[in-house]
């Protein structure tokens, strides 16, 4: 489905709703005014399903933030090392799997070892996984693991992982993921703490996240180590004070995505990729719909509220 | 029969029936399946020498002569399967290159997973309707795995390795972690005595025991936090409040910017005279304090947006999972082509 024919679809039946509401207002207010909640739900869910079904995708024009994450990444060498701290699980698997998988194929491309890690959940290796699996096995099957990347899974405790890490990671990190010592891995070798990494990208669902990593990593080291982020829409608001000094720049939910994305895709990408590395543009095609059906209700909601209360002093 | 349930049994069975003669017919549905892979370990550890077990696919096992297995003792060799999923497009590549070949097969446990997890999902989405069984049993179960599969992984990922691994590395390694090699540490006695102690709230008598590492555990994190807050938070934060009000960029005058530090500085001054409750606020300290109000409603309008989207992407991804891999009706990112 293209834009035009959703705009479209959009037009003629908000139109129609409208000639309902002018031509039977008092039936329309007394049905929306009882309205049960449950048409709201269906109407929500026909409003993300239809687009989905219908593939429907509109062009991203990036934003300044997203460039600067392009950027920064574009500006390192192949064989730079990147901590690739993925710290989220499936419950926000729709927003940040997008950008997780957009910036492993960024990385890729440009030649960089991997190091990944989770400090946020037990099922944080299995986002990893899909990274590994989704990206690394199925376009970059010459990458070995253990010299190309490294999955060193999760650990318990927080920002007091981060502020260990700091300064010694394999006092915390003896294994990998998978029970290999870290000593036998060979680009785990030279790798004393995280201040020899010359890029983190974290991509956060919430406690432990960003703002840990922020506060316990980039903040006391700021000349050693720099940092991008992409996180929940949920914690965006809270992570745009510390840009851009203590945090380089930041994805900001499934936009943010979409937006890296097109930069990605714009630079590395070709047709046989199709929509693999395109899900966050994917999902702004349901964002659209289901945003403009929220705010026809809180209008809608709102006449009737004023509706109300001016029938009430009548 | 009353007409609501006549309603909800017609499309039961309406839907039952359809996803019956979707399964059976043409490309199917809810199939998953996996690639084998076999993984095999040597131990190239002299006589008398601790195990030393290598990976025979690894980097690591480059040093050593891995063409001729047989040569190792059966003893000396451990070796299993690993299964990872694989979209359906490579095996139905592998099936028409090599018909009957076992690198990729059909998964009947992932495809029984899969299931489960669409059915769980419509379990949970029935709640929006009003409350019910299938809603609580997938509620139950959601938490009841969670919590089982926390305690699994924080096992094997944080009791095994750091700490009694480095305690008894040995015995770890021989049953547990054939990768492990650290040496003994007896400091990690510590963190095991205060771990005990923590858990002895359990025991009938001297649950005053388990306060003190917990005063421990809160002093600690105190001092940490205490410190990382007043340095990334506030004392940053102050320093990043600080810009210029007219900014000059290579070509001149850079209006936008100076809107942007003039916006800034200004909604930061608002909003902490709001907060400040030594003055009344009237006259003009309650005309600032009203427009720090309007501020502070734009930023949490702006967070209730981003939180709107967050929850949309999370719909999104959940129904793609009914319409894509679980029913087949959508193939964006082409994972059933050739099927």
């Amino acid at each position: 489905m293209n834009a035009a024919w959703a705009w479209t679809i959009l037009v003629v039946v908000v139109g129609a709703s409208l000639v309902v509401l002018v031509t039977r207002r008092e039936q329309t207010y007394r049905a929306l005014k009882d309205l049960d909640r449950r048409w709201i739900f269906l109407l929500m869910l026909l409003a993300v399903a239809i687009p989905i079904l219908g593939e429907l995708t509109f062009p991203e024009k990036p934003t300044g933030l997203a460039k600067a994450v392009f950027d920064e990444i574009e500006k390192l060498e192949p064989g730079d090392k990147v901590l690739m701290a993925w710290d989220y699980d499936p419950a926000s698997e729709g927003e940040l799997g997008p950008m997780a998988t957009a910036f492993t194929y960024h990385c890729c491309k440009k030649g960089l070892k991997m190091y990944y890690m989770t400090i946020f959940s037990p099922v944080g290796p299995q986002m990893i996984d899909d990274s590994i699996n989704n990206v690394l096995k199925t376009e970059f099957p010459h990458y070995e693991y253990g010299v190309d990347y490294v999955n060193l899974g999760y650990k318990p405790g927080y920002e007091g992982v981060v502020k260990v890490i700091v300064s010694d990671l394999k006092e915390l990190y003896t294994t990998d993921h998978y029970g290999t010592s870290t000593r036998d891995i060979p680009m785990m070798k030279d790798i004393r703490n995280i201040q020899q990494m010359d890029l983190i990208v974290n991509v956060s669902a919430g406690y432990a996240g960003t703002k840990e990593w922020v506060l316990f990593a980039t903040t006391p080291y700021p000349e050693n180590i720099k940092m991008v982020a992409g996180t929940t829409g949920v914690m965006a608001p809270g992570m745009y004070p510390y840009i851009p000094d203590q945090l380089l720049s930041l994805l900001a939910a499934i936009k943010g995505a979409a937006e890296y994305e097109e930069l990605v895709m714009s630079a590395y990408g070709n047709d046989d990729l199709g929509l693999k590395y395109r899900k966050g543009m994917l999902r702004m095609g349901p964002q659209l719909i289901a945003h403009v059906l929220i705010i026809i209700l809180i209008i809608i909601a709102n006449i009737i509220y004023f509706a109300e209360k001016r029938r009430g002093a009548a | 029969m009353q007409g609501r349930t006549l309603v909800w049994t017609l499309i039961f069975v309406i839907a039952g029936v359809w996803l019956l003669l979707r399964a059976t017919t043409g490309s199917g549905m809810g199939k998953a399946y996996v690639k084998r892979t076999d993984q095999q370990f040597v131990n190239v550890a002299e006589a008398g020498e601790a195990a030393e077990w290598i990976e025979v696919h690894t980097p690591a096992a480059r040093a050593y002569d891995f063409q001729d297995l047989p040569r190792y003792p059966l003893e000396e060799r451990v070796g299993w399967t690993e299964y990872d999923p694989a979209p359906p497009k490579d095996w139905a590549a592998a099936e028409k290159a090599n018909p009957g070949q076992q690198t990729y097969v059909f998964s009947l446990w992932r495809s029984i997973g899969l299931w489960l997890a669409a059915m769980f999902t419509f379990g949970i989405f029935s709640f929006l309707y009003r409350d019910n069984p299938f809603y609580k049993i997938s509620e139950a179960v959601v938490v009841g795995v969670s919590a089982a599969y926390w305690m699994v992984v924080a096992f094997h990922t944080t009791l095994l390795p750091n700490l009694f691994g480095k305690i008894l590395p040995t015995w770890i390694q021989s049953w547990a972690m054939p990768g492990l090699k650290e040496e003994r540490n007896l400091w990690y006695l510590v963190p095991l005595v205060l771990g005990v102690m923590l858990l002895w709230r359990l025991m009938p008598k001297g649950g005053w025991i388990s306060r003190w590492p917990l005063a421990f555990f809160i002093g600690v994190f105190c001092g940490l936090r205490l410190m990382a807050y007043m340095h990334g938070d506030f004392l940053m934060q102050i320093r990043s409040a600080i810009v210029p009000l007219g900014v000059f960029g290579p070509d001149g005058f850079d209006f936008w910017e100076s809107l942007r530090s003039v916006f800034l500085i200004g909604g930061l001054l608002v909003c902490l005279v709001y907060f400040f409750f030594s003055f009344e606020h009237k006259g003009f300290v309650g005309k600032t304090a009203k427009v720090g109000i309007w501020v502070l409603m734009i930023t949490f309008g702006a967070g209730f947006g981003y939180t709107v989207m967050g929850r949309i992407a999370l719909l999104a991804i959940r129904l793609e999972f009914i319409f894509d891999d679980w029913l087949w009706l959508i193939d964006p990112t082409g994972q059933r082509i050739g099927l």
